[in-house]
C-alpha cells in the first residue's frame, strides 16, 4: 500500500468514476434509481433504495397480534390546520374529497363514504418514525390498489404522488408499495373514525416505510411516470427538507 | 488501508448516530415506545424535537437528514470495506496468524503476564512492534467478529424494510425498541474500544506505532534508555 503510483491512482479513480456512471445506468434501466439519487448521498440512497426493492419487493410488514395494540399511540406534533381544514371538519368531512387523476383511464373524486364502499382491509401495523419512538395501531381503509384499479392507471404508471391539504406536504412511492397490499387508504384507526391527530378523515399508511411517508389529510393522488415535474423533481418534499425519498430504512 | 476507510465511516457514523439519538434520547425495551411511554432510560440531553419531554425548555436544530443520510452511506462503505477485510483476512492467514491468540498463548497465566504488563505501564518490547500480543488479540477478535456484526444486525433491525423481508432479524432482537437500545449499546461498546485503543498507541510511542500503519515500513526503535 505504501508505493501506489500515480498512474495507478489515477487508473484507479477514472474506473471508479466509470463504475458508479455504469452503476447508476443500470440501476435506472431496471428501475433501481430514486428520484432524490444526485447529490452527495446518492449512491447510499441508491444503494438502500436497490438492495431493498430487489429484497422485499413482495414481502409484508410484520403485523402484530390485538394485544400488543399501543395503550398509548403518539400523534407527533402537527401545525395549527389551514382554515380550509377546519371548514371541512365543520362540516363532518361530508365535502372531504380525495381526487385521483394523472395517467388514469377514470380521474375520479372519492368521498370519504365512496372509499368507505370500495373492499375494507385492517392491518395491525407499527408506526415507525426516523426519530426512534414507535407504537401498534389497528389500521382501518382500502387498499391503495383497490383505488388505481377502480380509475383504471395506465401501465406506464411508474409512481403515485400524494398530497395533503396543508401546504407543502407530499409524498410519492413507486408502483411496488402503491400496489402493495398493505398500502392503506386509511380512514378508521382501531375502534373510531381516523382521528385528526393521527391524520383523519384521510392518512395514506405505507407501514413498510418510515412514518413521515404516511401523509396525514390527503386530498389528492396523482399517478405519474415520472416524478421530474412535481416540486424539486426529487420526489417528494422530504427531500428538499433534507430527509431521503426513500425511507425503507 | 481497509483500517482508515473503517476509522472514517465509524467516525462518521459515531456523529451522526449522536445525532440521530439527540432527536430522541429516550430508550425502551420491546416492541414499541414513544413520548408518552415509560423511558427503559434516558439521556440527560435537550431534544432537537419538542415532543420529546427533555427537562430543556429548549429545543435543538434538527440535524436528522443529512444525518441519517450519511449514517447509512458510511454504513455501507464500511460493510464494503469489512468483507474485503474478511476475504482477505480468511484468504491471506492474517485472522490465522495475527488475530487468533497464539496457541501458546491460550491461557489464564498469559493473559496475566500481559496484563500485569500494562499496569507496571512497561513499554512493549521490540518484538511486539511487529504482532499483537494476546490481550489485543482479545479485543481485536471482539470487535471484528462480535461487536461490528452485531452493531450490522441491531442497525438492520431498525428498517421498516428489511423488517418486512427478515422478520425474525428484529424479533429475535425483542423487537424493535429493544434493538434500538442494543444498537446503542453495542455502539458504546465500540467507543470504548476506540478510546482505549487510542489511548494504547499514544502510551506505545504515537508515530512508531502509526507510521507503519501508514507507510507498512516498521523501523525498531533504537533510542532506548
Amino acid at each position: 500500500m505504501s508505493n501506489i503510483s500515480r498512474r495507478k491512482f489515477l487508473t484507479a479513480g477514472l474506473a471508479a468514476t466509470a463504475g458508479v456512471a455504469g452503476a447508476a445506468a443500470l440501476a435506472g434501466h431496471y428501475q433501481l434509481l430514486p428520484p432524490d439519487w444526485r447529490g452527495p448521498y446518492g449512491p447510499g440512497e441508491t444503494l438502500t433504495y436497490a438492495a431493498q426493492r430487489l429484497l422485499t419487493r413482495h414481502s409484508n410488514a410484520r403485523e402484530f397480534p390485538r394485544s400488543m395494540i399501543s395503550k398509548v399511540p403518539f400523534a407527533n406534533e402537527l401545525a395549527p390546520p389551514n382554515d380550509n381544514f377546519k371548514r371541512l371538519q365543520a362540516g363532518g368531512f361530508t365535502d372531504w374529497r380525495l381526487t385521483v387523476d394523472g395517467m388514469v383511464s377514470h380521474p375520479t373524486s372519492f368521498s370519504v363514504a365512496d372509499l368507505k364502499a370500495l373492499p375494507r382491509h385492517s392491518q395491525i401495523t407499527e408506526v415507525v418514525c426516523e426519530e426512534g419512538w414507535s407504537y401498534v395501531a389497528e389500521w382501518i381503509g382500502t387498499p391503495l390498489y383497490e383505488v388505481l384499479n377502480a380509475v383504471g392507471f395506465l401501465p406506464q404508471a411508474r409512481y403515485a404522488a400524494y398530497f395533503s391539504i396543508e401546504p407543502d406536504w407530499w409524498e410519492s412511492v413507486d408502483m411496488a408499495d402503491a400496489l402493495h397490499p398493505q398500502t392503506l387508504v386509511t380512514y378508521a384507526m382501531n375502534d373510531s373514525d381516523l382521528p385528526v391527530p393521527f391524520g383523519g378523515p384521510l392518512r395514506l399508511r405505507v407501514p413498510r416505510q418510515l412514518g413521515y411517508k404516511s401523509v396525514k389529510f390527503i386530498t389528492r393522488l396523482t399517478v405519474t411516470d415520472s416524478m421530474k415535474k412535481f416540486g424539486k423533481g426529487l420526489g417528494s418534499s422530504s427531500p428538499e427538507a433534507g430527509y431521503a425519498w426513500y425511507a425503507g430504512i | 488501508m481497509t483500517h482508515w476507510i473503517t476509522a472514517l465511516c465509524f467516525l462518521a457514523l459515531l456523529i451522526t448516530g449522536a445525532e440521530i439519538v439527540v432527536s430522541h434520547p429516550r430508550f425502551y425495551w420491546g416492541e414499541t415506545g414513544n413520548s408518552g411511554t415509560t423511558a427503559l432510560f434516558k439521556i440527560p440531553i435537550p431534544s432537537s424535537r419538542a415532543t420529546v419531554p427533555s427537562g430543556y425548555n429548549y429545543v435543538l436544530p434538527d440535524q436528522n437528514g443529512w444525518s441519517r443520510a450519511l449514517h447509512f452511506q458510511a454504513a455501507w462503505l464500511v460493510v464494503f470495506t469489512g468483507l474485503l477485510y474478511a476475504a482477505w483476512g480468511l484468504c491471506t492467514g492474517h485472522f490465522r496468524r495475527n488475530v487468533f491468540p497464539a496457541p501458546g498463548d491460550r491461557t489464564p497465566g498469559a493473559f496475566l503476564r500481559v496484563i500485569a504488563n500494562h499496569l507496571r505501564f512497561q513499554q512493549p518490547d521490540a518484538s511486539e512492534a511487529h504482532s499483537y500480543n494476546v490481550l489485543q488479540r482479545t479485543a481485536y477478535l471482539a470487535v471484528i467478529f462480535v461487536l461490528f456484526p452485531l452493531v450490522i444486525w441491531t442497525g438492520l433491525a431498525l428498517s421498516p424494510g428489511f423488517n418486512a423481508a427478515f422478520p425474525a432479524g428484529v424479533n429475535l432482537l425483542g423487537g424493535r425498541q429493544s434493538a434500538r437500545t442494543l444498537h446503542f449499546f453495542v455502539s458504546v461498546a465500540l467507543v470504548l474500544f476506540l478510546i482505549v485503543h487510542v489511548v494504547m498507541i499514544f502510551l506505545a510511542g504515537f508515530w512508531s506505532r502509526v507510521r507503519p500503519m501508514i507507510t507498512g515500513i516498521v523501523s525498531t526503535p533504537q533510542e532506548r534508555p
